[in-house]
C-alpha cells in the first residue's frame, strides 16, 4: 500500500502575542484572541521565506527517512507565497537535498491546499510507479494587510511528507476532494496582501468544504469519527477546526493534538502539514488520521490514513511541539521589521 | 553578483560541498581543485567533500552598522566558525541574541536566504548558522586557534 514514507516539519523560532498586535491599532487584544482561539503565530526571521522553510523540512524528512537525493523521483511544492511569481521553489529545495536532475518538479497553487494536491500527485505518480517517491510540500509565509483581521492569525511555517510505495510509516487508504467556484478570499497579481469576503469564508467555504469532503471520505471508507484516532483540518483559526470536527462527530481527544493555531497562527498551505506531523510524532501503529484540507477558491482534500509498524523505528526527534516550545516572543516593532512593513525607501 | 557565478557555487552554497586531499587527508572549503600545502601531487587528488555542517565558534562580533541588504537583521552576530573537519568560515549566527554567542559555542548549519541582487533580481540561497542546544563555552579566550590566512 502506498502512503507516507517520511515527514518532516519547520516552525521559525520568533512568535508575536495577539495582545501584542491588538495594542498597535488600540483593538482589544484579550477580545481578539478569544474570539479567534489564537493566541500568538509565529513570525519568520528576515532570511527565511516559503523556501527556506520547504528546505529545512524536507531535509529532515529526507534524514528521518534516511534517503538521498537519488530515491526522489518528484517534488511539488504547494504554497501562496513563493518568493518568486516566475521560477519554481521546488528546483531550489531539489537542488538542496542534491536530488537534481533526474527528477520532475513544479510549484502548486490553490490557497491553503496546494501542498495536499502536491500529496495526491505524488500518489498517482507513486501508484502508477512512475517513481519510487515524491515529495510534496506546503509552506506559507503569508501575511495580512496591518490592521486587517487577518493581521492577527497569518503566520508562517510547513511541512514535507515523502510518499512511497517502500518503507511506508502511514498508509494513505483512499483520498477524495470537493471542490466548487468560491471567491472567499484572494490576491489578484502583484497584489502585497489578500482580501477575503469577511464571514463568508465561514459556511459557505470552509465549513461547507471540509465538512463536505469529511463526510464523503468517511463514506469511501466505510468508517465514523469513532474509527478515528485523530482528525486534522485546515485551520485558518482557533475555531473553525473545532466547530468542524465536532460536526463531523469527532471530540476533543481527537483533534487537540493536530490543532496548532491558537499557539502558532495560521501557516495557510503548512498548517495541515504540520498538524499532520504533530500527530505523525506521537503516533502509534494502528492508529487512524482523518485529515480535511481546505483551500479557498475553494476546495478540500480528505485523506484516510493508518499508521504501520515502521513508524516505531523511526527517529522522531525534534518534533513540533520542540519548535513550537523554543519560540522566543518579539514585539511588534521587530515583527514589522523581520516581515518587510516598514518603508525604508527614502534612505536608499 | 551576477546570475551564473552564483549559480556555478550553488552546490558550495546550499550544500557545503568541499574537498578532501587525499594527500595530506585535510578537508578545504570552499571546494578546490589544488592543495597548496600538496603541491602539484594534489592535482586529482582532490575530491568532493560534503561537509556535517557542524562546528564552534572560533570568535565573533556582534554588527551594528548593517551592511546593505542586512539592514533588517541589526544588530546580528558575524563568526568565524570552525567545522569539525577542521576548515574555517566567516558566516552569520542567526535566531539568537548576537549579544551571547561566545567562543567555543557548537553551531549547526542551516539553509537561509543570503540575500538578493535587487528588488526585481535573483535571490541568494545558502548556509548560514545557529547555535546548537547543547552549549559549551569556553571562558578562556586567549587561546584561539591560529587563523590561516
Amino acid at each position: 500500500m502506498n502512503g507516507i514514507v517520511s515527514y518532516g516539519a519547520y516552525v521559525p523560532c520568533h512568535k508575536i502575542e495577539t495582545g501584542e498586535i491588538a495594542s498597535v491599532w488600540g483593538a482589544d487584544g484579550s477580545a481578539w484572541a478569544k474570539n479567534l482561539n489564537v493566541y500568538s503565530k509565529s513570525v519568520s526571521g528576515p532570511d527565511e521565506d516559503v523556501i527556506t522553510i520547504a528546505v529545512e523540512a524536507t531535509r529532515q524528512a529526507m534524514k528521518r527517512g534516511n534517503l538521498n537525493g537519488d530515491h526522489i523521483g518528484a517534488i511539488y511544492s504547494g504554497s501562496e507565497s513563493h518568493p518568486y511569481a516566475v521560477k519554481p521553489t521546488s528546483t531550489i529545495v531539489a537542488e538542496a537535498i542534491s536530488a537534481t536532475p533526474n527528477l520532475t518538479a513544479a510549484d502548486f497553487e490553490f490557497a491553503c491546499k496546494a501542498g495536499t494536491a502536491a500529496i495526491q500527485t505524488c500518489l498517482g505518480m507513486v501508484g502508477d510507479k512512475q517513481i519510487e517517491n515524491g515529495i510534496a510540500i506546503g509552506v506559507d509565509t503569508s501575511q495580512g494587510a496591518p490592521g486587517d483581521a487577518l493581521e492577527y492569525s497569518a503566520s508562517a511555517g510547513g511541512g514535507t511528507l515523502i510518499i512511497g510505495s517502500k518503507n511506508v510509516i502511514a498508509t494513505i487508504n483512499d483520498t477524495t476532494s470537493y471542490t466548487t467556484d468560491t471567491p472567499d478570499f484572494w490576491r489578484r497579481e502583484g497584489q502585497k496582501y489578500p482580501r477575503h469576503g469577511g464571514r463568508f469564508t465561514g459556511k459557505p467555504a470552509f465549513f461547507k468544504h471540509v465538512i463536505s469532503c469529511g463526510m464523503m471520505m468517511m463514506e469511501r471508507a466505510g468508517t465514523e469519527a469513532k474509527d478515528y484516532d485523530y482528525i486534522v483540518t485546515h485551520q485558518p483559526n482557533g475555531k473553525f477546526p473545532i466547530r468542524a470536527a465536532k460536526t463531523l462527530g469527532f471530540t476533543n481527544e481527537q483533534f487537540e493534538t493536530g490543532l496548532l493555531t491558537p499557539r502558532i497562527g495560521n501557516t495557510y498551505s503548512g498548517a495541515i502539514f504540520l498538524g499532520l506531523a504533530a500527530i505523525l510524532d506521537i503516533a502509534k501503529p494502528g492508529d487512524r488520521i482523518l485529515a480535511v484540507a481546505y483551500g479557498s477558491g475553494a476546495g478540500s482534500d480528505g485523506f484516510d490514513i493508518t499508521i504501520t509498524d515502521k513508524i516505531s523505528k523511526m527517529d522522531r526527534s525534534e518534533t513540533v511541539e520542540d519548535m513550537i516550545s523554543r519560540m522566543k516572543i518579539v514585539n511588534y516593532a521587530t515583527y514589522a521589521k523581520y516581515r518587510g512593513k516598514l518603508n525604508m525607501g527614502a534612505t536608499k | 553578483m551576477s546570475v551564473p557565478r552564483f549559480w556555478r557555487e550553488l552546490d558550495t552554497r546550499y550544500n557545503l560541498i568541499g574537498s578532501y586531499c587525499k594527500i595530506t587527508k585535510t578537508y578545504h572549503y570552499p571546494r578546490r581543485s589544488f592543495n597548496p600545502k600538496a603541491g602539484r601531487e594534489s592535482i586529482g587528488s582532490m575530491k568532493d567533500y560534503q561537509f556535517k555542517g557542524i562546528g564552534k565558534i572560533v570568535n565573533s562580533t556582534v554588527v551594528y552598522q548593517a551592511q546593505t541588504g542586512y539592514e533588517m537583521f541589526g544588530p546580528y552576530c558575524m563568526a568565524i566558525v570552525k567545522l569539525d573537519e577542521g576548515p574555517m568560515m566567516t558566516t552569520q549566527i542567526v535566531d539568537c541574541d548576537p549579544n551571547k554567542v561566545k567562543p567555543g559555542m557548537k553551531v549547526k548549519s542551516v539553509f537561509r536566504k543570503l540575500g538578493e541582487d535587487s528588488e526585481s533580481g535573483i535571490l541568494h540561497y545558502g548556509t548560514k548558522f545557529i547555535l546548537s542546544e547543547d552549549i559549551e563555552v569556553e571562558e578562556d579566550n586567549e587561546n584561539l586557534p591560529d587563523i590561516e590566512v
